[in-house]
């Protein structure tokens, strides 16, 4: 596989403040993207996945700011830009964006021809019956048949998968190279879900994009993921190639993630959890930010916040497991299980 | 399952209806059900297929156009006395979704627990407390938390005093409609191993409405399947994941996520298409095809699901 990067984040910190008090979103995060290639995003919620990449389309709220760090994209570093004039030449054209919520993301008021008219004149310098084509053959495109007759129709008249097609050709309307698709299926039912990340990663293909997916949902990771960067506390704890991150993962909050999941679970028994709750990024975390849910945590977890562990190539994680003169612990059963076995299938 | 088992709850040819006259929907569709006491009955559906109101119905806020609802043998919907009305929503309560938004921002966790209690006959104020600590500590939350604010706590707390709220009024058959969908995937698990704890130590009945089938599962010892307000199929949850019939069971499961990279980027995506079936002439029905296995088909059908079960 090539590995071209198309951007780059360096060291990103992000910093909100919060009725005086600052809380530190995202703790010096780094990470290639590489071109063409599907990377997901896990984490729960707070965990800074969805600032993360708000950072690269320049959206994040009033109150945050980019503390310390670069984005480097297309020979620029974005953490520099601070005019709208200078973002929208990235935001939509270069970079676009599918949000979680079909339902709130397109306007009521406007047919949805015009909302993807509106994506393609604003940035693509086409006007009248040049648009108006282009339109009706991206409708085709996301799967919207009869476009002609939908094209004239309002979002409500639309079903919620439709509704999420709809956003998906208005995001793919300027041949964006980025595509980001935050929580793209969450909204909707299993059925259409399925049909939604195959539309993506068909496009994905036909437009030659480079995805990423933020979700917390590791049946849809599975799925779609050529990579994973998994994300805790404003960290990326652990990433790798889908197959490793799955398979042979070695940060206990991968371990933990993993085998709390239902399917891993044996009928009867108590499904394993994870107790407590994320630390509070109002204060300084000190070392390894899982430590304090993790009953197996060393000692050094508590002191010495851990630096990546190269496994692969492709593959690296943040924990003191990973170190020489660590202990040995191997992971839980679960995760091992998944290694051998996989999950039960239903066919 | 067997039929020694005791019938706590049955819903009989059960329509809901909204809207009036030519804006008539039906929403739930002839829907027949049993749900045996102690276990854990899941409703599966997608949005719309009315599957809440069902639950909704059962606890009598949506009002039935047809059937009967029947709970420990009493006809519990329609018109009722004020006597058995007050006891049916003692003893059946509901968990909801969203635990942000279920739970009254403005009242103390204290009186969200316990406002059932103030219903009826007034408890001694020392007594009320203590069932509030008592709920408390059994859905693992800390006493001192009665006299908080449910924003100063977090999603997977918030349903714990979802279920607290429900559990104070020893109920014995809880619907938990969507009860972990708006948590994220570590919460999950602890609220999951809550309420199997509490059934096992309490004996209690779960009607556990759902679109996650992968946490079906784990959790249903029974499944039905609801499509646009007609139950589809019914059987023992692995009966159903290793031999689906009706073809939206087959559709649904085969579309169900699987945290699996190798098996999920195989696999094959079934689409229901619902002009498939051929209902002009021959009536389906809702019939039992094996013991324990409830199809809803006609005739034709009926002997293609057969043949199926033959092999």
């Amino acid at each position: 596989m090539e590995r071209e990067p198309i951007l780059s984040v360096r060291d990103l910190d992000v910093k909100f403040n919060l009725r005086g008090r600052q809380l530190h979103a995202i703790r010096g995060v780094s990470l290639d993207l590489y071109k063409g290639e599907s990377l997901a995003i896990v984490g729960e919620s707070g965990s800074g996945k969805s600032v993360f990449v708000k950072t690269f389309m320049g959206l994040l709220d009033a109150n945050g700011w980019v503390d310390n760090g670069q984005i480097l994209y297309g020979g620029d570093d974005l953490v520099q830009y601070n005019t709208e004039k200078q973002w929208l030449k990235v935001r939509g054209r270069k970079i676009a964006m599918v949000l979680q919520d079909p339902m709130t993301s397109l306007n009521p008021l406007k047919t949805i021809g015009a909302q993807i008219m509106e994506a393609i004149e604003l940035h693509q310098n086409m006007h009248g019956e040049q648009a108006r084509q282009k339109m009706l053959s991206i409708l085709t495109d996301v799967g919207i048949s009869d476009p002609e007759r939908r094209a004239k129709q309002y979002p409500h008249e639309f079903s919620g998968g439709m509704r999420q097609r709809v956003v998906i050709a208005i995001a793919v309307a300027c041949n964006p190279e980025i595509l980001i698709c935050d929580e793209p299926t969450t909204a909707l039912d299993v059925t259409i879900q399925a049909q939604i990340l195959k539309l993506i990663t068909d496009l994905k293909e036909k437009y030659q994009l480079t995805t990423v997916y933020i979700t917390h949902d590791l049946g849809v990771v599975a799925n779609v993921a050529d990579r994973i960067a998994v994300m805790y506390a404003g960290d990326i704890v652990e990433i790798g190639m889908c197959e490793e991150v799955f398979y042979q993962p070695k940060h206990p909050y991968t371990w933990a993630l993993l085998s709390s999941l239902p399917q891993m679970g044996v009928k009867g028994e108590p499904l394993y959890s994870i107790h407590g709750t994320p630390p509070n990024l109002f204060y300084e975390v000190k070392g390894d930010a899982f430590a304090p849910r993790n009953p197996k945590a060393l000692k050094i977890d508590f002191e010495k916040r851990p630096p990546y562990f190269e496994v692969s190539p492709t593959h690296k994680a943040r924990t003191w497991l990973l170190d020489p003169r660590a202990p040995k612990i191997d992971p839980p059963e679960a995760v091992l299980k998944l290694a051998t076995e996989g999950v039960k299938g239903y066919d | 399952m067997t039929n020694d088992k005791e019938i706590l709850l049955s819903v009989r040819n059960l329509d809901v209806c909204f809207g009036k006259r030519r804006n008539r929907f039906k929403a739930v569709n002839n829907v027949s059900f049993d749900v045996y006491k102690g276990e854990t009955f899941g409703l599966v559906g997608e949005s719309g297929s009315g599957k809440t109101t069902i639950g909704r119905a059962i606890i009598r806020i949506n009002p039935t156009a047809a059937g009967e609802v029947i709970f420990k043998g009493e006809k519990i919907n329609g018109k009722i006395s004020r006597e058995l009305d007050r006891r049916v929503t003692r003893q059946i309560q509901m968990i909801f979704q969203d635990p942000m938004a279920s739970l009254n921002e403005r009242a103390k966790v204290d009186y969200i627990v316990s406002e059932g209690l103030y219903s009826g006959d007034k408890l001694p104020e020392a007594e009320r407390k203590q069932k509030v600590e008592k709920a408390l500590a059994e859905v693992g939350l800390l006493p001192e938390f009665a006299s908080r604010f449910p924003h100063e706590f977090s999603g997977g707390q918030r349903q714990r005093i979802g279920v607290a709220r429900a559990l104070i009024m020893q109920p014995e058959f809880i619907i938990a409609d969507e009860p972990i969908s708006a948590l994220d995937v570590s919460i999950r698990a602890q609220v999951l191993n809550l309420l199997s704890e509490l059934q096992k130590e309490r004996g209690l009945t779960y009607l556990f409405i759902s679109h996650d089938l992968s946490v079906m599962r784990f959790i249903c010892d029974r499944i039905a399947v609801i499509h646009k307000g007609v139950l589809v199929e019914l059987a023992d949850t692995e009966k159903l994941f290793e031999h689906p019939l009706h073809p939206y069971t087959r559709a649904l499961l085969s579309a169900i996520p699987l945290p699996d990279p190798a098996r999920e980027k195989n696999k094959k995506l079934l689409v229901y298409d619902p002009a498939q079936h051929d209902y002009s002439v021959d009536q389906p029905k809702w019939v039992e095809i094996e013991e324990g296995h409830m199809v809803w088909g006609n005739e034709k059908e009926l002997n293609q699901y057969r043949e199926i079960l033959k092999a």
